[in-house]
């Protein structure tokens, strides 16, 4: 392997975010016409090293060699010249324009547009990659399978033959990733070079010639998958031995805190996103929500919330019908507490310090006002007590909630959300974009709620983390349960099979 | 009352008056929705009006031509167009502030400094305006042809903009990708589009257009400087970006529209002089506001409009 | 001590003072804006030390000086308050012009019909009251459009100006108009309904002193009130605000009816308080110059007051500036324009500790 030269070199890259240091002295080689992988946690710095590269972030120190040569990359522009494409983990497309639209768009012509011979070309490369494009489709209407592929074939199109992919089967179905897969084979084949950035394990001993782990910034090993475990791997990345599974005692079932019979919501586009979907929530219990993206899993929260209006259906917490409460009065008279997916967007006000943000959801009822008066000294007091009970990490509660990390910020929502002991509470995707601690620190925490008899309903598109930390999983697809079954019984191919629509017999 | 819908020789003129109140309208709107399909929100318009106005009557009056009026009317839009884009653009001021900031500076600035610069104040100007051009054959086509067919260039110029800005959007590869910067920013630059130099021409090329409208009534219609002479002009324009859904055909007819309301209800107070003429005057600017409450499934302007881009936001 | 520390605490001296010189923004744009003011001056051939020696004692230092200036400052601080209250729920309420107006005309009417066996202050109250209500039901027009049609309020706010002053001239021309008047204005109200003067020998009427109570009334709402928390919960994220259980469709109308009632006030004091009779097109642009002071005073209602003191005071004085070096009056309105302009680009500049910090330990590091 090491007779292959270098592709692409980074030689001590530093790059800061304030005084954060988001990749501290970063080196690795990547030889050509090798997949080679940099595997690390949430908060590696893996998305920044990448963003380094493509010139979308300046280094602050460090060289970087293409092909032997340094370069400058301030600009995705000269990243591009050098052969160096990205296809990033939030596609870097525009959605109303159409497939062929967004393959050309920036690359040089003739200024009166005419993309027929584009179209043809971009049918070629579809070909030869095994796929069916439609060059005219708008992008939005594409499944997003399909949108990737044209993210990479817009690399190609450009004549890049250094792919470096973010994340990318976070978005796939199982039996896209195994298409995909099969994919990467062949663009290694044709002696391009592959960067594949990732935090799935079986991904890299898959697919890997060699994997660079990363942790808190720094380079922590460069292994070659032929010589490595996953365990070591595990261990590297995480920077201690990982126990596979959190310890916990059989749960003690009570009664049903959440019913949901037959509801029905549409998205913010208006389109059916729930179909007449049931479930039961008990008490004492973690119920486990699995599935693909965009299955209507944040519908389904936002309705059990109260953010969303249901066209048919019921909803009855503890054993109350739901209709007529507002989200708030839905916390402090059913008892319910919600963690919304995007806790930057709806979760908190980011503008607003902590201790105001501790009663986001109350601060209009007594004890914090009374007669529409606000009672500052209570809020403080409140909130001081509940940052040193959750470990909230901060100079004063008048900080700004914009200033902290997102686990931070995650810690005030879920201690808002749970000191007044709820009798159910909904989670959405509770762990996206946390470091390790801030994860397991999550993870306890809802434990414990459900050891106090407390109904989870926990919404999630990390299947590892459901089957680590629910009781029953029940898998949703196009907007209804199409199964469920005791977290014990569950394996990844069965999960796998229902996310996909193909009910078991 | 609509007597002169009846009468052709009456309606042409309605028509024709219709054209030349839509002008500076047009100019400003093309301008608007040029600025805003590439994301950037100017709602400066007015002030832009205003500044074309003021810099064709400085022009036409030290150089003593109309077109001397013209270069310095584009050279004021285009120096608050490059205010707006570095506020706005580099410096990620709230374009939605910045905009007002350049509108009340506008009307502070001209009203200053037409007394400063002309003898006896803007009013009492009699400037050098551009007279009407015929076009061969259709203007011989009787009573419509007149009216419609023998305008002064700057009419013309107005109507090749929307014909300008329709073709560089949708037909050129520039155009797709200032629909792009409008559109998603991040996904423009990661395809290596110069995001903010093609939002700065957008920006100074659309505030020179709206400031072309205030010269048109500068050097065609009244030929004087008067304080506040764009009226809310630049507000209707954006009422027909909205109403026009972004699409330069459709709102070079909202501002048809508009320029209608206002000829026919000149005509109304001019054939009912016994009602107060406020009732017929107010009718433009209530137009404007019914149409765009009227306006049935709301369209979508451009994702990114008003938001500045930061490639490093985290 | 060790010398580590000793640098630390002068560092964070250093980050205060910094702090500091961040939070006068708004005091370095208005320097600004005089120094290009001054570059004005000069080129209408007048010296600017003696203009604005001129306008400053004409504006702060004169009996009736100040007295024209709290008059002036009066309709400014309540359009000020009409602009800050729509806009700490995020939303930009640029037609305070048009909710002067029919302010003033709701006003105007009351005084008028009211019936006078009722008591002179009983009655006064009762017109301010009308005024707040005309101006808020105006304002709340394009916060119903925006909270339910999602019409763009900045438009449909000014427009709405337009229509409304057109209104006035309609409704004076058809009604309300003074016989054998040579211009639109309406009759004279009672006598009983002109407010108090509280300066002997100047226009300065109580109204002044309410305008002041309203922008202490608006900051205790702001601050110290659910109400108040909620309008800047909104204005920061709505999505927020629904999950937080707050109506942001009630908010927006509420907010901006707030804004407007402000701005029916104003109206309301140009009437009761210093013509005596409603004028078609009375306000010189007092809605727009609320844009000013609301930008100047950084949206606070306090801060509204001194905002809008600094401008009447550029008002009034342009006169005594005018008479001492012949410079026209509109250089003021020129000035104002300036200083939202500079104000606007001090947004720009925002304080980072850490970037300070920075830049402060490599100075250390170069001595």
């Amino acid at each position: 392997m090491t007779a292959a030269p270098a592709r692409l070199t980074l030689e001590g890259i530093v790059k800061r975010f304030g005084t954060f240091r988001a990749n501290d002295n970063v080196s690795l080689k990547i030889a050509k016409g090798s997949i080679h992988a940099i595997l690390g946690e949430n908060g590696a710095g893996k998305s920044t090293l990448m963003n380094v590269i493509y010139g979308l972030y300046e280094q602050d120190g460090g060289r970087i060699l293409s092909n032997g040569k340094e370069v400058r990359i301030t600009d995705p522009r000269e990243a591009m010249a050098l052969g160096i494409g990205m296809v990033h983990q939030h596609f870097k497309q525009v959605n109303t324009m159409s497939v062929v639209e967004n393959v050309v768009l920036g690359l040089p012509g003739r200024q009166i547009l005419n993309l027929d011979e584009d179209r043809r070309r971009i049918k070629e490369l579809a070909d030869e990659l095994g796929s069916e494009i439609d060059p005219d489709q708008p992008m939005w209407t594409l499944p997003i399978g399909t949108q990737q592929r044209v993210e990479i074939l817009k690399m190609l199109y450009r004549d890049a033959d250094l792919l470096i992919l973010d994340e990318p089967t976070s978005v796939l179905t199982p039996t896209e990733i195994k298409a995909f897969f099969v994919l990467l084979e062949k663009l290694r084949e044709s002696g391009r070079t592959i960067l594949l950035i990732t935090h799935k394990l079986d991904e890299v001993m898959d697919l890997a010639d060699r994997v660079t782990v990363m942790r808190l910034g720094r380079v922590e090993a460069e292994l070659e998958i032929a010589n490595t475990t996953p365990r070591e791997l595990a261990r590297v990345m995480v920077g201690r031995d990982v126990v596979f599974d959190i310890q916990h005692a059989p749960p003690k079932v009570g009664d049903p805190v959440l019913e949901l019979d037959e509801i029905t919501a549409v998205d913010d586009r208006g389109i059916g996103a729930l179909h007449g979907l049931s479930l039961t929530v008990r008490g004492g219990e973690i119920l486990g929500i699995v599935g693909i993206d965009g299955n209507g899993q944040g519908e389904l929260a936002e309705a059990i919330a109260g953010l969303r209006s249901i066209s048919q259906g019921r909803i009855a917490i503890c054993g109350q019908d739901a209709s007529g409460f507002d989200p708030s009065e839905r916390k402090s008279v059913l008892k319910m507490g919600y963690v919304p997916e995007d806790r930057q967007k709806v979760g908190l006000d980011l503008d607003s310090d902590i201790a105001f943000n501790m009663v986001l959801r109350s601060f209009r009822a007594p004890p914090f006002s009374k007669y529409g008066w606000i009672d500052f000294k209570k809020i403080r007091a409140h909130a001081v007590d509940l940052a040193e009970r959750y470990d909230i990490r901060m100079q004063s509660v008048s900080q700004r909630v914009r200033d902290l990390s997102g686990g931070n910020q995650q810690k005030i929502i879920l201690a808002r959300e749970i000191e007044d002991n709820p009798k159910l509470l909904v989670v959405a995707q509770p762990t996206k974009g946390l470091d390790v601690g801030a994860i397991e620190f999550v993870q306890r925490t809802l434990l414990a709620q459900r050891d106090q008899g407390t109904g989870v309903l926990y919404i999630s598109s990390e299947l590892e983390e459901l089957l680590l930390v629910a009781d029953r999983l029940a898998v949703i697809f196009k907007g209804r349960i199409i199964g469920d079954m005791p977290a014990s019984e569950a394996t990844s191919e069965k999960l796998g099979l229902l996310m996909t629509g193909r009910e078991l017999a | 009352m609509f007597d002169f819908l009846i009468d052709p020789v009456q309606l042409a003129n309605v028509l024709g008056t219709a054209l030349r109140l839509s002008i500076p309208l047009i100019f400003a709107a093309m301008g608007g929705l040029l600025c805003e399909r590439s994301g950037v929100f100017n709602i400066a318009l007015e002030g832009q009006i205003l500044f074309g106005a003021f810099g064709a009557a400085v022009g036409a009056f030290y150089f003593g031509s109309a077109y001397g009026g013209l270069v310095i009317a584009i050279a004021f839009g285009a120096a608050s167009g490059l205010l707006l884009a570095v506020l706005g653009i580099t410096l990620r001021v709230n374009q939605i502030v910045v905009g007002i900031a350049i509108i009340l500076f506008a009307t502070g600035f001209t009203s200053f400094m037409s007394r400063l610069l002309f003898p006896g104040g803007g009013n009492s100007l009699k400037l050098d305006g551009f007279s009407n051009i015929d076009i061969p054959l259709l203007s011989d086509i009787p009573i419509l042809g007149p009216v419609l067919f023998s305008q002064n260039g700057l009419v013309y110029v107005a109507i090749f903009s929307v014909f300008a800005v329709h073709f560089v959007l949708f037909r050129t590869r520039v155009g797709m990708s200032i629909r792009a910067v409008g559109e998603s920013p991040a996904a423009a630059d990661a395809a290596g589009i110069h995001v903010f130099a093609l939002r700065y021409a957008c920006v100074i090329i659309g505030s020179s257009l709206a400031a072309l409208g205030g010269a048109y009534l500068v050097l065609t219609q009244v030929l004087l400087f008067s304080d506040n002479i764009s009226a809310g002009k630049g507000f209707i324009a954006l009422a027909a970006i909205v109403l026009g859904r972004w699409q330069p055909s459709i709102a070079f007819m909202a501002c048809l529209l508009f320029g209608l309301f206002d000829a026919v209800q000149l005509r109304m107070q001019f054939d009912q002089p016994d009602i107060p003429y406020q009732v017929f005057a107010a009718l433009p600017y209530l137009v404007a506001i019914l149409a765009l409450v009227g306006l049935m499934g709301q369209a979508n302007p451009p994702s990114s409009v008003g938001r500045p881009y930061d490639r490093e936001m985290r | 001590m060790s010398s580590e520390t000793l640098t630390d605490a002068r560092t964070s001296r250093l980050l205060t003072v910094i702090r500091v010189i961040y939070m006068l923004k708004t005091v370095w744009a208005v320097i600004v804006a005089l120094l290009i003011g001054a570059i004005f001056i000069l080129l209408a051939g007048g010296d600017p030390i003696e203009g604005y020696t001129a306008l400053f004692k004409g504006a702060f230092l004169d009996y009736w000086g100040i007295g024209d200036t709290l008059v002036r400052m009066s309709p400014l601080l309540l359009a000020g308050l009409a602009v800050i209250i729509p806009l700490r729920a995020g939303l930009f309420n640029i037609g305070a012009e048009g909710q002067i107006y029919i302010g003033a005309l709701f006003a105007t009417i009351a005084a008028l019909y009211l019936p006078g066996f009722l008591p002179g202050w009983i009655r006064i109250i009762l017109c301010m009251m009308a005024g707040a209500l005309g101006g808020g039901m105006w304002a709340a027009i394009p916060g119903l459009l925006k909270a339910y049609r999602g019409t763009n309020e900045i438009i449909t706010s000014l427009l709405l100006s337009y229509v409304a002053i057109y209104l006035i001239g309609a409704v004076l021309h058809a009604w309300l108009i003074e016989p054998g008047a040579p211009y639109p204005y309406s009759r004279e109200i009672d006598k009983s309904l002109e407010l108090p003067i509280f300066m002997p020998r100047t226009q300065a009427h109580v109204g002044i002193m309410v305008a002041w109570a309203a922008a202490i009334l608006v900051a205790v709402m702001l601050w110290r009130t659910t109400l108040g928390q909620a309008i800047q919960v909104v204005g920061h994220n709505k999505h927020a605000s629904s999950y937080a259980g707050l109506s942001v469709k009630r908010l927006t109308v509420l907010s901006f009816a707030m804004g407007g009632a402000m701005g029916g006030l104003a109206g309301t004091f140009e009437v009761l308080g210093l013509k005596y009779r409603l004028f078609d097109h009375f306000s010189p642009g007092y809605g727009m110059q609320g844009i000013i002071v609301a930008f100047l005073a950084a949206l606070n209602p306090i801060g509204a007051i001194f905002a809008a003191i600094f401008l009447a005071g550029l008002q009034v004085g342009a006169g005594s500036m005018q008479r001492a070096t012949g410079i026209d009056t509109t250089m003021v309105a020129a000035l104002q324009g300036l200083v939202v302009l500079c104000v606007a680009v001090g947004l720009a500049f925002k304080f980072h500790p850490d970037r300070w910090r920075r830049r402060i330990a490599a100075w250390r590091g170069n001595e």
